[in-house]
């Protein structure tokens, strides 16, 4: 039975959601493994003041994505989410152990400033970024590669150990590292930090190449890992292929030329990553688990697409307007952690006189007796309808 | 259905143990998601209007602590969604379809509330006074929308409608009934009560204790009654609110109710059992208000309450102490809130001064940890009173828990994680707090702010302050 096209809409809302989060959410673990690699206390304090500047009050959004490929994923493929959390569950615990650990270590670390606690939280927040990618690579990997059995008796340890899932575990470290990198030489140059938009501008170039050989590795190990994976890659998703390596070299050349075109830099590195994920889509069409568990028999019933479809135009409607508007005033600089409450401190410690909204006469004790009571028999019988009424519903 | 057959082909125990924790310990930063951007943007409010410095640096003080507490809360809400699958895919793998459309919705607000956050938490310097307290009333919209989509997919485990199995496969969908179940209004009002008093019993507490230190200034009054008002107008409809649903449980799910109160067989005249442990058939240590059970269910001693003897051994909760005592520590501090409340509420109405006797702050400065006490007892009561259930009647917690042998593994790194972040997320607002007070004095930043007849004008960027200048010069990050 080939899949309705209520499975087919929802599928692809599902690898829209997840290449925004390749993107955004990438970019902020990139911006952690860039803070990992920036040196010394002293030699790495301008970038990673950089980093920190253009993740701190975006990252929270951005990590939404990622509840929302989980709670469409099992919402419409119940069965594709049972499976994939039983057999990969300890890479996926892994990816959780770094999520957690990468959230507080970015919490704390603000108002960790004058402690000790700072270099230890960085740390935690930069290593974190590391381990996530890593071990959501390898479950992509796995899920690719067929690995994941339809009804699992537990965790499969082979399905995510393979060269494969290895390889894509790295690929997509090397991928977070360079939307970021591409990010951050843009957020250097609107800054007007000519030294840090070369700085970010080398390491980008860097990953760039590196993300581009290990896609090359991870191509290379497919014919014998992923046959139908491959097949389709090199057939009906080779466009997406070559549009993702064109952009990829768009990219490196617009860096090498240092035309730092904000809307093209960003909108290239975009294509590039966003059209492997609509590729790896497309490849695995029309399964949820290539070979073993099809799209029409992991989806969920109709009615249930269709909500999803109707979240999903809801959230264009409400998210992505809220979103530009974020972003839109973090591009102005208008958000800012840094804030210091001088000022007020010492108004309020000069201000102790009560304001002078002193209270005007009271009125007498027993109309205010009644109307307390009043009050509450009101209140108590209002509550008591809405709620006897729904009842009876 | 093939609820009878019991499957206990793998343990449910530490699976169980994990999201326990995880709740456990999600529920109390969500009450802060909720409810603490109302609470703060209350005191913002004042601030600006009245143009009262103190309130002002309360606002802002506790937005510091709100981006820790909104941060940590963004991360074990994510624990949280992991969990559902990787400890309930026997849930999700049936019911995920059903169950999904609330998760979706919270979705949504949950990317509104993240998005808002980060405008208002960041937002304090640069953004006119007006436009900034706006950026915050969608958080509180979606706070309360959030809790509402959440709490009815836990409606839905409680009163499963909207769905049609066949052969026990799920074939058709109704995401409509499934969100707005039966127990959806009730079990949300609770909540979005329960997430306000929480809240605002914890700050006041705060402020309670530095009251009672003799820190006696405005700053402080303020810091106490803004949170302590708001705590204490939800306290008298929460305990209406908990009356109703009693009774609702009593019809909707009996042998939860009859768990509550320990009601062995169906009868009418059931006593109201305040306190006491259940052993073999007898309670012991408790006290019994003859026929008030019945009272309580239908208004009459004559009413029948049904006892947890109407279904079979095997589809009883454990743990019926735990259950009842739960229940007795939820509705004693109900009270204990409401009491305090009123108190306040009545020297109020009569004085129009702040009561702030030891006699009343000290158990106010205990009022934040009892409701938070009181709202872990009150989720023990709905998730253990459901077992063995996972969907009540439909689906038994054993057929839904993971075959993954990893569950004790990941159950020992979740305590030891969560055991930190308990530590930290009281641990950092303290140490933040103790900045602050040794900073307070006022010949440190005198040099940095200019000294007029009304410092506190100027520095509140209010109408008076030059647009586009930040309140405080020191140092914005654009300093070198």
């Amino acid at each position: 039975m080939s899949p309705s096209p209520e499975d087919i809409a929802v599928a692809v809302i599902l690898f829209v959601v997840i290449a925004a989060y390749a993107l955004f959410g990438g970019a902020d673990f990139g911006g952690g493994i860039w803070d990992l690699l920036a040196g010394s206390a002293g030699r790495g304090a301008a970038p990673r003041e950089l980093i920190d500047e253009s993740i701190t009050p975006v990252w929270e959004g951005n990590h939404v994505w990622l509840v929302f490929v989980l709670v469409l994923l099992w919402t419409a493929f119940p069965p594709a989410f049972a499976a994939i959390f039983t057999a990969l569950f300890v890479p996926l615990s892994l990816s959780l152990l770094g999520i957690v650990l990468r959230g507080v270590g970015f919490a704390f670390r603000h108002t960790a400033q004058r402690l000790h606690m700072q270099q230890l939280t960085g740390a935690t927040f930069a290593a974190a970024s590391l381990i996530t990618p890593f071990f959501m690579g390898t479950v992509v990997g796995a899920v690719a590669t067929g690995q994941v059995p339809v009804h699992p008796a537990g965790n499969v340890l082979a399905a995510w150990t393979s060269p494969t899932a290895i390889l894509t575990g790295f690929l997509f470290v090397a991928a977070c590292a360079y939307i970021s990198a591409v990010f951050l030489v843009l957020e250097a140059r609107q800054r007007g930090h000519q030294d840090l938009t070369r700085y970010f501008s080398r390491r980008a170039t860097a990953a760039g190449v590196l993300t581009g050989a290990l896609a090359g590795g991870t191509f290379a190990e497919l014919p014998a890992s992923a046959p139908y994976v491959y097949a389709r890659l090199t057939g009906i998703a080779l466009p997406l292929v070559a549009i993702s390596i064109a952009a990829g070299i768009a990219v490196l050349g617009m860096l090498w030329l240092r035309w730092y075109h904000s809307l093209f830099l960003r909108g290239m590195a975009a294509i590039a990553v966003a059209t492997v994920v609509f590729g790896w889509g497309l490849a695995q069409y029309p399964y949820l688990v290539p070979t073993s568990l099809p799209l029409a028999a992991g989806s969920a019933p109709t009615a249930a697409l269709v909500a999803e479809f109707v979240v999903a135009g809801l959230a264009v409607l409400l998210v992505v307007p809220a979103f530009a508007f974020l972003y839109f005033l973090q591009q102005r600089r208008v958000l800012t952690a840094a804030e210091t409450d001088a000022g007020l401190r010492l108004a309020a410690h000069l201000e102790q006189a009560p304001p002078s909204h002193a209270a005007a006469a009271p009125p007498p004790t027993g109309a205010r007796m009644t109307r307390a009571l009043v009050l509450v028999v009101l209140a108590i019988r209002v509550i008591r309808d809405a709620f006897s009424r729904s009842h009876r519903r | 259905m093939g609820g009878v057959v019991h499957v206990l082909a793998v343990n449910p125990v530490p699976a169980r143990s994990q999201m326990g924790s995880s709740l456990g310990f999600h529920i109390i930063l969500a009450c802060f998601g909720i409810a603490f951007v109302a609470v703060t943007m209350t005191a913002e409010w004042i601030g600006i209007r009245r143009g009262d410095a103190a309130a002002l640096l309360l606002a802002r003080r506790w937005s510091k602590v709100m981006a820790v507490l909104v941060a940590v809360g963004a991360v074990s809400g994510t624990v949280l969604s992991y969990e559902m699958g990787l400890l309930w895919p026997g849930l999700m793998g049936r019911f995920g379809a059903a169950i999904g459309f609330p998760f979706s919705m919270e979705g949504i607000f949950f990317f509104l509330e993240a998005i808002f956050v980060g405008v208002y938490l960041y937002g304090w310097g640069r953004l006119p006074p007006w436009a900034h307290w706006w950026s915050g009333v969608p958080i509180v919209v979606s706070g309360v929308l959030g809790a509402l989509s959440v709490v009815a997919a836990n409606s839905w485990m409680n009163s499963p409608a909207g769905y049609t199995l066949s052969h026990g496969k799920l074939t058709s969908v109704d995401p409509w009934s499934v969100f707005f179940n039966a127990s959806t209004p009730y079990e949300t009002a609770h909540m979005v009560l329960a997430a306000y008093m929480v809240t605002g019993f914890l700050v006041a507490g705060v402020y309670a204790v530095g009251l009672l230190r003799g820190r006696r200034d405005r700053y402080h009054r303020l810091g106490f009654a803004i949170p302590f008002t708001i705590g204490g107008i939800c306290a008298p409809l929460q305990v209406m609110m908990g009356d109703i649903i009693a009774r609702f449980i009593a019809n909707n799910q009996p042998v939860k109710f009859a768990a509550m109160e320990y009601v062995t067989t169906t009868t009418r005249d059931a006593p109201e059992w305040v306190g006491g442990i259940f052993i073999n058939g007898k309670v012991y240590f408790g006290a019994a208000i003859p026929a008030f059970d019945s009272i309580l269910v239908g208004f009459s001693p004559h009413t029948r309450v049904i006892g947890w003897d109407s279904v079979p051994p095997s589809q009883r909760p454990p743990l019926v102490t735990l259950i009842h005592l739960s229940f007795d520590v939820m509705v004693g501090i109900g009270f204990f809130l409401l009491a305090l409340a009123a108190w306040q509420g009545w020297w109020w109405w009569f004085h129009r001064r702040l009561l702030l006797t030891a006699w009343f702050l000290v158990p106010s400065a205990v009022s934040g940890v009892a409701a938070v006490a009181a709202m872990e007892a009150g989720w023990v009561v709905t998730e253990v009173g459901r077992q063995p259930w996972i969907v009540y009647r439909v689906l038994l917690v054993s057929q839904a828990v993971t075959p993954s042998s990893g569950v004790p593994v990941t159950l020992g790194v979740i305590l030891v994680l969560y055991a930190i972040f308990t530590v930290v997320s009281i641990g950092v607002p303290m140490v933040m707090s103790r900045r602050w007070r040794r900073e307070t004095p006022a010949e440190e930043e005198a040099e940095q702010v200019p000294y007029g007849p009304s410092p506190a004008r100027f520095s509140l960027a209010g109408p008076t302050a030059p647009p586009g200048v930040p309140p405080e010069s020191s140092g914005g990050p654009e300093a070198p």
